[in-house]
């Protein structure tokens, strides 16, 4: 039998392991990869709890929540290709013109 | 027997959600990242949830996974050693996700997080894709065009973005 624990550990891990990333990583790709992860995590979480409690609205969420993701992918991915082209590189510490 | 095919599909998404932020390459980094997503999916169906995993296969396995393996291609990044992958401020980094370890493992097993009970039982959710169908036409349309209106926006926004002309105005 699967309690609600057992969904909650998974993305509990699935969010540790994109914060980790977003936050000990140099390439902004895989900062990207790590916000999918993290906006994974909570899908999970929201389905999770949207069975559970035998309630829709947060399965209705998880299907917001996934067409925002691709949006913010296309935009994101978009905005760093600009990025590149006009810097050459794609390390996060590296971009910090804006520093003051 | 759920429960065996949940730990699989755990053990899998974590596995590579691990591998996703630790292997050199961006390019297995994005392939790993479609095995995760498709663990994801998988867990949808766990909880019952047959037109998530559809979408989810659909937009993440589908349309995400091709926009980074586009983005990895154009951009043609290598291996990267290991010097470069961590940036400077990781102890701080360290710190903070030891503090969000303990604080949420202590939220889980304080087992104060509970699901009440709602409006559906379990039978009636039997055919949940049907409901969700009635919900995001009649109590969710406003959402759901501000949605579609975002998407359109994003891919206008993208396609402006990479363009390399610069747009003549009148």
């Amino acid at each position: 039998m699967l309690t609600l624990t057992h969904f909650l550990v998974l993305s509990f891990l699935l969010f540790l392991i994109g914060a980790a990333g977003v936050l000990l990583r140099r390439n902004i790709l895989i900062v990207l990869m790590s916000l999918e992860l993290i906006f994974n995590a909570v899908n999970i979480m929201l389905a999770a709890f949207s069975y559970y409690s035998g309630n829709l609205n947060g399965t209705i969420f998880v299907v917001f929540n996934i067409t925002v993701a691709a949006a913010e992918v296309a935009i994101g991915l978009a905005i760093l290709v600009c990025v590149y082209r006009r810097r050459q590189t794609v390390y996060v510490d590296e971009l910090d013109e804006m520093r003051g | 027997m759920e429960q065996v095919f949940f730990y699989i599909f755990a053990i899998v998404a974590v596995a590579s959600a691990i591998a996703v932020i630790s292997v050199r390459s961006a390019i297995h980094s994005a392939f790993f990242l479609a095995i995760c997503l498709l663990q994801v999916a998988a867990v949808f169906v766990l909880l019952r949830f047959p037109f998530l995993a559809a979408v989810q296969v659909f937009i993440y396995v589908g349309a995400v996974m091709v926009l980074f393996l586009f983005a990895v291609m154009v951009l043609g990044m290598g291996r990267e050693s290991f010097g470069e992958k961590f940036h400077g401020q990781s102890i701080p980094a360290l710190i903070t996700l030891a503090v969000l370890f303990v604080m949420m493992g202590l939220l889980i097993f304080s087992g104060k997080l509970t699901a009440p009970g709602g409006p559906y039982t379990e039978a009636a959710l039997a055919h949940n894709t049907e409901l969700i169908g009635r919900a995001l036409y009649t109590q969710y349309i406003y959402p759901f065009e501000v949605v579609s209106v975002l998407l359109l926006i994003a891919l206008v926004g993208a396609i402006v973005l990479v363009m390399r002309d610069k747009i003549r105005v009148g």
